[in-house]
């Protein structure tokens, strides 16, 4: 491989992580938040194929990308509160509640989503931040997505806000301490409840980026376990906001590998590579249960600590 | 809402008198609290006293409103207030400290404090509050470090927060529910006298849970004894002695009398625990490089701050944690604890909370108490074959010889109360042969009678020439039993002697590592 196509690879590989990482991003952004309340919702991944249907519909309806997104979080929105709800009931397993959502919200993205693989709907627009350099694939790969940008925003902010606001304190108690948090009148039930339905907007804003702006369109394919992966993130990034992002960026770079080869002309194993984020998926699994200091950094309440 | 709440000075607030009236609560057919008045003066440090089960927690949860009482009621300064939920009670300035800690520990001291507030702001400017929590500080009795985690703080620093939390929520009535169990004697003397002197200012009324009458009796001036949920006796806590209080609180039962220590001339060590290591399930060292030996017929008591790796130590030599370095020998031969060095060496064990680490809950109390020798005849036929018949037999005499109340062998033995599970276990551990026996906290949570039972058979044990570990957080029990006094801290033996030549302040002193 000569230097230029190093180069090349190189360049794609960074163009890839910042389109492949966002919905990474917003996942992980949304379970980390769920998960500091203390509860899991392995859910996502039916928040994210059903946004990515809801936004392609809602973009393709109304004419308004935008409003697709916002239709996408509320989707999810209601989805995440359902399962915060049956979650608080007695005797009620989040994990085994979060498998039977992820079930449902693809089932009905299946379901609802059938009339709308063939039509093309409006899509997001990328804002070229590449437009000082002459070099045509630096200029591609920063295509940025505004979601990129106000996903790191986001990350940004939550960090500051777990914190910095009585909000964020009250998360973290609930998250760490059920019984502090309940002798200081903190009601656990409506935390978690409010934590996992933020957490399913976001994924739900994750999945409006599937299928608005890359790949960019709806087809029941369309996520292949992304919301699945994001939660495994989250405990590689020990649940904390700003390396949800670092983590979401290194999976988004890993999912480029396969593509950015075939783009110099290397096609052998390409498979293989594009199998790399879950090959990755399972060796920081591995890694992050030895890990001792991650075990640490856990919230408490969270059942697959306890 | 306001952001700045200004904190009022220390002595601007005083400690209201709080009296219940009437309280009964009845949990389905069982009545926790029959018709209870007691009576806590304005600025008093109050006593509660009784057994577990004789109703203290029912009544503080009734005065903290996580319970509503069938019937009765709450004065505050001669008020009836009614409070339905702690919130109420927060807002009526009535506060606890429970035994458990109720901090967060992913939180600093400072962010446990400042959210305990129920005007705390939305955003937290931590400039303003940090001046402001300081200035607090200084008004305070005690001190603690409120930059850093609560995980990280020791107990008695963790306890001492939780005091200072309800003083900075201006929470004038303090209810302790043993406040001292993780103290080491030094500080838990510290923290009483410095309450005592606030209570005694006027500025806090306390009503402490307890069962330490040397406690009630250095500080507290009032007391209340609760029997079976009913009022058995109070007044004076100076002029009553300890043994019309011991009285008031056990009732008529009978109470079996000490087995004697015998004198004898056997000093062969029996059990060498030899540089052992372990870590916590998070990598850190909890035993560390601990060596100590017990010879024959004799109690070994190890005192110890709890959390400082007694727990890991009994885990270690009970085969649930696993050696990371040093070595156990018997007779000096390498003992593994698993189950054929168990039989081999006779070693058995009465661990803590025997519920959970020495009994299946749910499987019955013949099964458990089978657990040693199920698979040796007579129970087991040809090594595999368990027939019914001898199983239960050897159980139903068990249980007779041992005094365990079930209602029949086959009942779950999570039915049992917490002494007659203990005494189950006791029965399967102590009917063979026992060589070296190790105990930890044995008495914790019993009643005066199984607790009483319980010691005697241990030192019968020793008596008969076993080589006995007593791992225990009561001082008292360690005084009591033990032959020679180890104490741990920070996960090694920082002292041994014997229990004639040292006291309860030396002791103390190497419990808090000095």
């Amino acid at each position: 491989m000569s230097d230029s196509s190093l180069f090349i690879v190189l360049i794609a590989m960074v163009g890839g992580a910042i389109r492949v990482s966002t919905p990474f991003m917003f996942v992980a952004l949304g379970e980390c938040l769920t998960e500091k309340s203390g509860r899991i919702n392995l859910g996502l991944e039916g928040n994210l194929v059903l946004g990515a249907m809801v936004a392609y519909a809602g973009s393709y309806t109304t004419g308004s990308p935008w409003l697709g997104v916002l239709f996408a979080g509320l989707s999810g929105l209601v989805l995440g509160a359902m399962h915060g709800y049956i979650c608080k009931l007695p005797k009620v397993n989040d994990i085994a509640v979060g498998i039977a959502f992820m079930s449902f919200g693809t089932g009905l993205a299946f379901f609802f989503g059938k009339p709308y693989i063939q039509p093309t709907a409006p899509r997001l627009e990328a804002i070229p931040l590449g437009w000082w350099s002459s070099n045509p694939s630096i200029e591609q790969a920063l295509q940025v997505n505004p979601l990129f940008l106000v996903g790191i925003a986001l990350a940004v902010f939550m960090s500051w806000a777990l914190a910095n606001t009585r909000w964020g304190l009250i998360v973290r108690m609930t998250g760490d301490s059920a019984a502090s948090a309940r002798a200081m009148g903190v009601s656990i039930d409506l935390v978690r409840l409010l934590a996992t339905a933020a957490g399913g907007f976001l994924s739900g804003i994750g999945g409006a980026f599937l299928s608005l702006y890359y790949p960019g369109s709806w087809n029941e394919g369309l996520s292949s376990g992304q919301g699945l992966m994001a939660v495994a993130l989250v405990i590689f990034a020990r649940w904390d906001p700003i390396r949800c992002v670092y983590a979401a960026l290194l999976f988004g770079a890993a999912g480029a590998i396969g593509p950015s080869l075939q783009s110099v002309g290397i096609s052998q194993g390409y498979y293989f590579f594009n199998a790399a984020p879950y090959i990755l998926t399972l060796f920081i699994m591995i890694a992050s249960a030895r890990s001792k200091s991650a075990a640490r950094e856990a919230p408490g309440e969270l059942s697959i600590v306890k | 809402m306001n952001a700045v709440t200004p904190i009022a000075p220390a002595a601007a607030l005083s400690g209201p008198a709080l009296q219940t009236v009437g309280m009964t609560k009845v949990f389905g057919g069982f009545t926790a609290l029959d018709d209870l008045s007691i009576d806590v003066k304005a600025g008093s440090f109050h006593a509660l006293l009784g057994e577990n089960g004789a109703g203290k927690s029912t009544l503080v949860k009734c005065i903290m409103g996580f319970y509503t009482p069938t019937k009765g009621s709450v004065l505050l300064d001669g008020q009836e207030k009614t409070i339905r939920s702690p919130r109420d009670a927060r807002d009526l300035g009535i506060g606890m400290v429970y035994q458990q800690f109720t901090l967060v520990p992913c939180l600093t001291a400072a962010e446990n404090l400042v959210i305990s507030r129920a005007d705390a702001p939305a955003i937290f400017d931590w400039k303003k509050e940090k001046p402001r929590l300081d200035e607090f500080m200084d008004k305070m009795p005690f001190r603690v470090r409120l930059n850093e985690q609560v995980s990280s703080l020791s107990a008695g620093e963790k306890q001492k927060l939780e005091i200072l939390k309800l003083l900075y929520l201006e929470q004038r009535f303090m209810i302790l529910d043993e406040p001292t169990s993780v103290l080491t004697p030094g500080e838990a003397d510290e923290v009483l006298g410095l309450l005592g002197e606030m209570a005694r200012r006027g500025e806090v009324t306390v009503l402490m849970i307890s069962h330490k009458f040397r406690e009630v009796k250095a500080f507290c001036d009032s007391f209340s004894v609760l029997r079976r949920g009913k009022l058995t006796g109070g007044g004076d806590a100076q002029a009553a002695s300890v043994a019309e209080m011991s009285r008031m609180m056990i009732g008529d039962t009978e109470v079996r009398d000490r087995a004697e220590r015998r004198k004898h001339n056997d000093t062969r060590a029996v059990l060498d625990l030899a540089g052992l290591c372990a870590e916590d399930s998070e990598g850190r060292t909890v035993v560390n490089a601990l060596n100590l030996k017990v010879n024959a017929g004799e109690i070994v008591g190890i005192a110890g701050v709890s959390g400082n790796g007694q727990s890991a130590l009994v885990e270690l030599l009970a085969g649930q944690k696993e050696i990371k370095d040093g070595g156990i020998f018997i007779h000096g031969k390498p003992f593994e604890p698993k189950r054929k060095d168990f039989d081999r060496f006779k070693v058995f064990g009465l661990p803590e909370e025997p519920l959970k680490n020495a009994t299946v809950p749910r499987m019955s109390v013949a099964e458990n108490i089978a657990f040693r020798s199920y698979d040796k005849p007579p129970i087991a036929s040809l090594g595999w074959w368990l027939p019914p018949g001898p199983m239960r037999k050897k159980a139903e005499e068990l249980i007779d010889k041992y005094r365990v109340k079930t209602t029949s062998p086959d009942s779950p033995i999570e039915s049992l109360s917490g002494g007659n599970v203990q005494r189950a276990v006791l029965a399967r551990e102590l009917s063979g042969d026992v060589d070296v026996l190790i105990v930890a906290n044995p008495c914790f949570g019993l009643d005066f009678a199984s607790v009483a039972e319980i010691r005697s058979q241990i030192m019968e044990q020793r008596n008969r020439g076993a080589a006995v570990l007593l791992v225990s957080e009561d001082l008292d029990e360690i005084l009591e039993l033990s032959d020679r006094v180890a104490v741990m801290s920070g996960g090694a033996i920082n002292y041994v002697s014997p229990i004639d030549a040292t006291d309860r302040n030396t002791i103390g002193q190497h419990m808090a590592g000095h």
